[in-house]
């Protein structure tokens, strides 16, 4: 395999993706590309193929790729299974996480470990060490590993529980769909930290997908794509987040349609 | 149930399913008659009052129709006719595992028995066939009066206490397989425990058929005298062949006032063995039964466990787990009978079903005239795996008073794309995700066994999953 190129490699590249489900397409040409400590965001309304870009990149078994390409490191992630892909580094923060009742948390926690980073890391006290550091940044109390995933979890439990496995399977891609919505200000501000001790200064990148600017004034992405009908219509600086936020998506549509790009 | 290695490597799917060579001591013929029921009781030197009891037994299972209701394709399919129902292979129970005959050791060796035994037991009985092989308890135990044996030493040793609750609790015409055990029974735990006497590791049985077309026959009773606790713990395996195998037991549990008696089993008989077997106890004042009932195995189980609330404040639970694969069904379910006041009870069923198996749910609840302030909780689950696999629930409550309260709840699941997608974003494989989703079904079951048996039971289960993804 042909990964691990990380001295200077584009980590993610997605050129002229074309997906959907059934008859149905859903993303029409995405071309991004991601190099190793970036943080990119995608904004987009509710509808525009967002979490299907996501799903697509971790692979899930509902969505088809009718053509293009999704590389990380130069090596094909189309061809792997989900959980190939997982090993290989990528990670998604579900937007609605799925609960598993009876699997306790804290031995999946471990068990995700071990299959990602490999048994030794899952293991003895440098992993509890690493665990109760993660747990603790988080504000997560230990009680918490001997609940079932996700189950019976507030909204912000949910999303906290996905980054505390984001910080412990140390992926090289993460991707952060709607990690924001259903946590509040503190919330936000503290998955924005893990981001950022995560990624910034390191060879791994993050995809943050939100509606909002909030968590993105705390990353300060390098670059804010604007997803519309499964389509990336715009592309620029963290700045691109703040006249979102002020004009709304029909400013970047019509604006769009001015420079013929939609 | 595999405990080490060399039982991971046996035959297919099912990992129990080798079988020794076969050297029987005593090897009756094929088939069933007056005269092997009398042949049974004069061979082990039984009282008079035993061989009638085996005789009346008999002929009610001659005169007693097969059960309408269950799997009755299936039970028709029972050739009564090609059943040994009597081979014995060592010649004694031995106290010492070294004196037990070499194919054998290595047999319940492999079965990680006698490791289980140093490490977490009070006592083991070891049952071969129709005949307890090995058998000891802790000497601690038996200086506090503790009687743990196996059914035929416990006749001869204790007969008075043997006559006085032999068939008390399970009538000899309670069913029709009661009956055919009642007639032929052989091997099986006998325990009393004393006034006050808490044991406090488990005291385990395991039940091996190793012959082809063989029926074992175990008979088990256990009296927790006032105030005294037990938990006891049974597992069963047999080789896997293409000739069907019966197992029928009868288990008749006594809480006097204030016991407490826990009854745990996994049972994973190869997809070749009936498995209809009886089990109820009788709880008194303040006492508490619990049946832990996990069925894996078989190609057809038929067992509800029962407990006949008697006297006031008494408690029963029923936690049961079933699994049915290809070819299988598991009938399973509880039975409870509020009989006193201020009686409570717990059912909690879980069933998955895969491959075409089937699991059902047949549950009863009564609750007489004069019982007042009883409560009743009944809650089954059912997790089906793919299209083709069946669920079904017969839950009855007859609640003939109404200051009961009485609660029910049912649930049928499917496994679903995206709880699966979920676990395989996090580095697991399609196997190993649905081996989480269903030991995590089995969850609430697997945390009431002892620590040994929750890792293996999950570890069976993930065998199960495995090769089920196309
Ligand atoms: N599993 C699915 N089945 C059918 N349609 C889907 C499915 N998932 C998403 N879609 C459709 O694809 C489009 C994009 O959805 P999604 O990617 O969830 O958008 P976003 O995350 O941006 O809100 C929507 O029209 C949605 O209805
Ligand atoms: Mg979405």
């Amino acid at each position: 395999m042909v990964h691990g190129e990380s001295g200077g490699g584009t980590l993610l590249e997605i050129s002229n993706l074309h997906a959907g489900i059934e008859d149905k397409q859903i993303l029409r040409g995405i071309d991004l590309s991601i190099e190793p400590g970036e943080i990119h965001a995608i904004m987009g309304r509710n509808g525009s193929g967002k979490t299907t870009a996501a799903n697509i990149i971790m692979g899930h078994p509902d969505f088809e790729v009718e053509s293009g390409r999704v590389m990380l490191s130069g090596e094909d992630l189309l061809e792997l299974e989900t959980w190939e892909r997982a090993r290989e580094g990528v990670f998604l923060s579900f937007q609605y996480p799925q609960a598993v009742p009876g699997l306790q948390v804290g031995n999946f926690l471990r068990k995700s470990v071990a299959s990602i980073r490999g048994e030794e890391s899952a293991k003895g006290a440098d992993f509890r060490n690493e665990l109760n550091e993660a747990m603790d940044a988080l504000g997560i109390p230990r009680s918490f590993l001997s609940r079932y995933v996700n189950d019976g979890f507030s909204g912000g439990e949910k999303k906290r529980f996905e980054i505390l496995q984001m910080l412990l399977l140390k992926p090289r891609l993460a991707i952060l769909d709607e990690t924001d919505s259903g946590l509040d200000i503190d919330g936000i501000k503290t998955v924005a930290a893990g981001v950022n001790a995560a990624i910034r200064g390191g060879e791994s990148a993050a995809l943050i997908i939100t509606h909002y600017s909030r968590i993105l004034e705390h990353v300060k992405p390098d670059k804010v794509h604007v997803l519309i009908d499964g389509r990336i219509v715009a592309s620029g600086g963290p700045e691109l987040a703040t006249e979102l936020e002020n004009n709304g998506y029909d400013w970047i549509e019509e604006r769009g349609e001015a420079e013929g790009v939609a | 149930m595999p405990a080490n290695q060399d039982a991971m490597e046996a035959v297919g799917d099912y990992k129990s399913g080798w079988h020794d060579p076969e050297n029987s001591t005593i090897r009756f013929d094929f088939g069933l008659s007056e005269e092997v029921v009398r042949e049974i009781s004069a061979l082990k030197g039984e009282p008079e009052w035993m061989t009638d009891i085996r005789i009346k037994a008999y002929r009610h299972f001659i005169e007693r129709p097969m059960p309408t209701w269950g799997n009755t394709p299936m039970l028709h399919e029972i050739d009564f006719d090609s059943i040994c129902y009597y081979l014995r292979s060592s010649k004694a129970t031995e106290k010492d595992w070294d004196e037990v005959p070499d194919d054998i050791r290595n047999t319940f060796d492999r079965l990680g028995i006698p490791e289980a035994e140093q490490k977490w037991l009070s006592g083991v009985t070891a049952q071969y066939e129709s005949e307890a092989v090995y058998h000891s308890i802790r000497e601690d135990l038996e200086k506090q009066g503790v009687i743990f044996l196996d059914m035929d030493s416990g006749l001869r040793e204790h007969p008075e206490i043997v006559k006085e609750w032999f068939c008390s609790v399970v009538p000899l015409t309670d069913n029709k397989f009661a009956a055919l055990n009642t007639a032929v029974w052989s091997g099986g735990s006998f325990i009393y425990v004393p006034k006050g006497v808490h044991v406090e590791m488990p005291v385990q049985a395991y039940f091996r058929i190793n012959a082809k077309n063989m029926g074992q026959f175990e008979r088990t009773l256990i009296i927790a005298d006032e105030g005294s606790s037990i938990h006891y713990v049974e597992g069963c395996t047999a080789p896997t062949y293409s000739t069907d195998s019966l197992h029928s037991a009868v288990v008749e549990l006594i809480a006097l006032p204030g016991a407490h008696i826990r009854y745990s089993t996994v049972q994973n008989w190869s997809a070749n063995v009936y498995n209809l077997v009886t089990k109820r106890g009788i709880a008194h004042e303040n006492s508490k039964i619990e049946w832990v009932d996990g069925n894996i195995g078989s190609k057809l189980t038929m067992k509800y466990p029962s407990v006949i609330l008697k006297g006031e404040g008494s408690h029963a639970e029923v936690i049961s787990v079933a699994y049915s694969g290809e070819g299988q069904h598991q009938d399973a379910g509880a039975k409870i009978h509020h009989l006193a006041s201020n009686t409570t009870s717990k059912i909690l069923s879980k069933s998955i079903s895969k491959n075409g198996g089937r699991g059902s749910y047949r549950g009863l609840v009564k609750v007489s005239p004069k019982a007042e302030n009883c409560k009743l909780n009944v809650v089954c689950d059912a997790l089906i795996l793919d299209e083709g696999s069946r669920s079904d629930t017969y839950p009855t409550m007859e609640v003939a008073n109404p200051t009961a309260r009485c609660e029910h709840e049912a649930s049928v699941s499917k496994v679903s794309d995206n709880q699966l997608f979920y676990l395989m974003s996090r580095g697991h494989s399609e196997e190993e995700a649905l081996a989480m989703i269903v030991n995590g079904f089995f969850e609430p079951f697997t945390r009431e066994l002892p620590m040994e048996y929750a890792v293996e039971l999950n570890q069976l289960m993930a065998l199960e999953m495995e090769g089920s993804i196309g």
